[in-house]
């Protein structure tokens, strides 16, 4: 075989990193290269530098250091038993890259991953080291996020925590029996355990010592996660209350979803069938309910059949409509918490309503300006000039906003 | 009398701001003013420009306007200006106008900032460089072009400058050019499209991006609401989407379509070695006989549902011939991060209390009734939840086995779970506190509360009441382990 460039191994190795879903560059510490002394900035919150046709943001190069794997995770286009051209940078090469496409405004740094060869720790040092050599040798300020190797010593993990902004490590499946049947070579309980050890330093990180000072932050964009939707039989309820825990236990930042997708030279052990991409936007839609919006697991899931999402209406509205004697609610007078459970009204809405009806009582034409989607909203609420009569109890409302049935396709 | 002010395309704010508060000072009506704009002052409007030399009075406005105005001033509508003057003559009348998010005239420039704020974040975005000339050594040097709706490239220069910082670079848009060299921003009048020399890492770039994009997902819409087509000629990689949604059907088909493949040979040998590297599974039938052995086999434990959502056991821990166990409820949050009992806050009275008594903490076997943590999950953080007869019932096995390997003289039970778990019942715990009871094996239990129920007491002087009962029974452990030693 014949020496590989650049260009194909960068092909075969960001061809090997898009089934990861994370490409956040905010919330870590600000700082920039003003003083001429090195390149990139971080401003707190994130630039999507391109948007690629699955209209998924284009943030950070996005690269696997090897797509070589010893492992055999069923679900992954580099397991071992897969016949994926293989490839693999140079810790140069990596670096060499970042700092190319930084300087020409392409990205906003570089998420790292790999494939685990020979073993966790050889992985993980080599990683560390293309993170210590933009760090140090280069001064990049840009954003770096490793993918950190649950059974590396915790020696690694702890200079990747100085290093990076963000660490993160995939729990892969919603289930410890899915996690077992699908990626045999990784153990659940290894993986929580890692995810609890980054909890800790980063509180270990935010406590100043005797002397007053503050210890280096431990990756302070915090850490994240990933579980595959769709590849075992999980439903929306296991999932969401996997991901409740996992926020509660750990302290992560997201979990991401990512719908199963088909993959080359994909196992026999997996059926291949469209990925679930509208299942994956409603669990989207729960979390951010559930973390921003006042709504408990119970609220999501009860009214479920079967355990699974609707996947016509998001769940805030089929909360909504589940729960009709809570509305409508009067914008002008009702608590902050029930505005929020308004469908159409968002957080900045919300906020918005509270500061304005300060001043004066809001009107159903105001609303709009303040950023609700009334289409939604309407059925909810009452407001100055507006009541829904009788549409809150209508047998037909649902009718409203799921989409008429579709004939079935085909494909 | 109409008076006229001049606005530059350079310097647009300072010179606003500038206009606006000598108009306020000289109490001139907005309908009075008329604002235009460009590199030199138009002759077509007659009317007295702004004196030079007034008094200026303090004024204040409120930070919402001056960072509604920093952005609206660069908009592209000629009506800014007035607009931006006429609110801030109204501010100076209704207080919280700035909260009032229905107010028309000001929803029209929230809305015109929205457009600015927008603009700048895809000039962020989307500026593409290209390296002019690769000199060696000093500072490399890029250029890029780029046709934004509004005048922000004035405004963003300091972005570039503090992301940049150690090149030096050149954007040219059709309304100013902005230059950083040697550390110096510099802003120049706008230009035509410069023409900048090839540069190969263009060519990576679109590798990545054809190679990062997922054919089995494709979202066109998605792409165009936050990459609108506008932008894409000045993009390098935008080049391939066409040929990326062309073939993006045909490329997900045929990854459905492939018979699965035999697996490489090399895959084998690796998966093989991997398997005889594994340690085989625990057999949790054995009866283990020491306290390492009888960790492995907990960490395996499946025998009631706590383990799936813990982060792993903790088992007991303390010397193997301790002569006195401690036992507590179930691990705590601290608990189950570090994986070692009697850590988190309750773990800390314990230790205070248990050293004011004489009891060391070291010498003794301290464990738990449940080895999980058991918890409702609630927002960012996990809330105990008392574990019920069952986990307790199943969790005994494992205490049992520690009594048997440990054999300790005494064991203090603190809280209910602890004595439901070695006496059979947790029931009226405060009457039966102080008392020693007969246990598991024969074994003497003292019973007392859980050092967390003492964390719980709101009134600091009943607090101080139970812990120094607490204290009482802790020195009545010790005092019967002497005796029992005896």
């Amino acid at each position: 075989m014949s020496k590989m460039t650049l260009n194909e191994k960068l092909a075969i190795l960001s061809d090997a990193a898009k089934y990861d879903a994370s490409c956040a560059s905010s919330g870590s510490t600000r700082r920039d290269s003003r003083d001429g002394k090195g390149l990139g900035s971080n401003e707190g919150s994130g630039i999507c530098h391109a948007y690629a046709p699955d209209g998924r943001c284009i943030s950070l190069l996005k690269i696997l250091m090897t797509n070589f794997c010893i492992y055999d995770c069923a679900y992954c286009v580099n397991r071992v038993s897969s016949n994926v051209r293989r490839a693999r940078f140079t810790p140069e090469e990596v670096v060499e890259l970042t700092l190319e496409f930084y300087r020409r405004n392409y990205i906003e740094g570089l998420f790292l991953s790999s494939g685990i060869i020979r073993s966790p720790d050889a992985t993980m040092s080599d990683m560390v080291q293309i993170a210590r050599s933009l760090r140090k040798e280069h001064n990049f300020r840009g954003y770096i996020h490793l993918k950190t190797i649950p059974d590396a010593s915790a020696d690694l993990i702890a200079e990747a925590g100085l290093l990076a902004d963000r660490v993160s490590i995939n729990v892969e499946l919603p289930t410890d029996e899915a996690v077992k049947s699908f990626a045999p070579e990784k153990d659940p309980a290894t993986i929580r355990k890692a995810m609890a050890d980054v909890r800790m330093r980063r509180e270990a990180a935010t406590e100043k010592s005797h002397t007053g000072r503050r210890a280096p932050r431990f990756a302070p964009a915090g850490q994240s996660t990933q579980m595959i939707v769709g590849a075992d039989g999980a439903n929306d309820t296991t999932i969401l209350g996997n991901s409740t825990r996992l926020y509660a236990s750990y302290g992560l930042k997201r979990v991401y979803y990512s719908a199963f997708s088909p993959i080359p030279d994909a196992t026999a052990k997996l059926p291949l069938v469209r990925p679930p991409l509208e299942r994956e936007h409603r669990l989207y839609q729960a979390d951010w309910l559930l973390r921003f919006y006042g709504f408990d697991l119970h609220d999501i899931t009860s009214g479920t059949k079967d355990g699974n999402l609707d996947l016509h209406i998001d769940p805030k509205l089929a909360w909504a409509l589940n729960n009709r004697h809570h509305f409508p609610v009067d914008v002008n007078t009702a608590p902050r918490e029930m505005l929020l459970r308004v469908p159409g009204f968002g957080v900045k809405t919300v906020n918005r309503i509270l500061g304005t009806r300060r001043h004066r009582a809001l009107r159903y034409e105001d609303l709009t300006r303040l950023g609700a989607s009334l289409k939604k909203a309407k059925s909810f609420i009452t407001a100055a000039g507006w009541s829904p009569d009788a549409l809150i109890d209508s047998e037909s409302l649902r009718a409203r906003f799921a989409p008429p049935p579709e004939q079935l396709s085909l494909f | 009398m109409l008076h006229v002010a001049h606005m530059p395309p350079i310097g647009t704010l300072a010179a606003w701001r500038d206009a606006a508060r000598r108009g306020l000072t000289l109490g001139i009506e907005p309908q009075d003013m008329l604002w235009t704009f460009g590199a030199e002052p138009s002759g077509l409007f007659t009317g007295t420009p702004l004196p030079q030399e007034i008094p200026q009075a303090a004024m204040t406005v409120p930070r919402s306007f001056v960072e509604l105005a920093s952005n609206v001033v660069w908009h592209s509508d000629p009506e800014r200006f007035a607009q931006l003057y006429a609110l801030l003559h109204r501010l100076r009348r209704t207080a919280g106008l700035m909260e009032d998010r229905g107010d028309p005239a000001l929803a029209r420039l929230r809305a015109a900032e929205k457009q600015v704020t927008r603009d700048k974040h895809k000039m962020k975005a989307f500026v593409r460089f290209r390296e002019i000339e690769r000199k060696t050594p000093g500072r490399r040097r890029f250029g890029a072009w780029f046709e934004p709706d509004h005048h922000i490239a004035e405004p963003l220069a300091p972005f570039f400058a503090r992301r940049f910082g150690d090149m030096d670079w050149i954007i040219a848009t059709p309304q100013a050019c902005i230059s950083f060299e040697s550390g110096r921003v510099d802003i120049a009048p706008g230009s035509a499209r410069p023409d900048h020399p090839d540069d190969a890492t263009e060519a990576l770039w679109t590798t990545y991006f054809r190679n990062i994009f997922n054919p089995a997902r494709l979202k066109i819409k998605a792409m165009q609401a936050e990459m609108p087509k506008k932008y894409w000629k000045n993009m390098p990689e935008t080049a391939s989407i066409p040929d990326l949604i062309a073939n993006a059907e045909q490329r997900a088909r045929a990854m459905q379509d492939a018979a699965p493949t035999l697996p490489p040979l090399r895959s084998h040998r690796i998966l093989d070695a991997a398997a005889d590297a594994r340690p085989p599974a625990e057999e949790s039938s054995d009866q283990p006989d020491t306290l390492d052995a009888l960790s492995r086999a907990e960490a395996a434990c499946r025998r009631c549902p706590l383990h799936a959502n813990a982060t792993q056991v903790v088992p007991g821990s303390g010397p193997q011939d301790a002569t006195m166990m401690i036992v507590g409820e179930q691990p705590g949050d601290r608990e189950d991060l570090e994986g070692r009992p009697f850590v988190g806050p309750a773990g800390q009275l314990f230790d205070t209390v248990a050293a004011e008594a004489g009891l060391d903490r070291d010498r003794a076997f301290v464990t738990n009734a449940v080895k999980h943590f058991k918890f409702t999950p609630r927002g960012k953080r996990r809330i105990h939840a008392r574990p019920d007869a069952g986990e307790v019932r199943a969790c005994k096995w494992w205490l049992d086995a520690e009594l048997r390997i440990v054999r300790p003289k005494l064991i203090v039970a603190m809280g209910a779970t602890a004595a439901a778990s070695l006496t059979g019942t947790g029931k009226g715990i405060t009457k039966r506190q102080g008392a020693i009871e007969p246990g598991p094996q024969g074994i003497p239990v003292l019973l007392t509360v859980h050092p967390s129920y003492l964390l719980r007491i709101p009134e600091p002087a009943a607090r101080a009441e139970a812990t120094a009962r607490f204290r009482g029974d802790l020195e009545q452990a010790v005092r019967t382990l002497a005796t029992l030693s005896d």
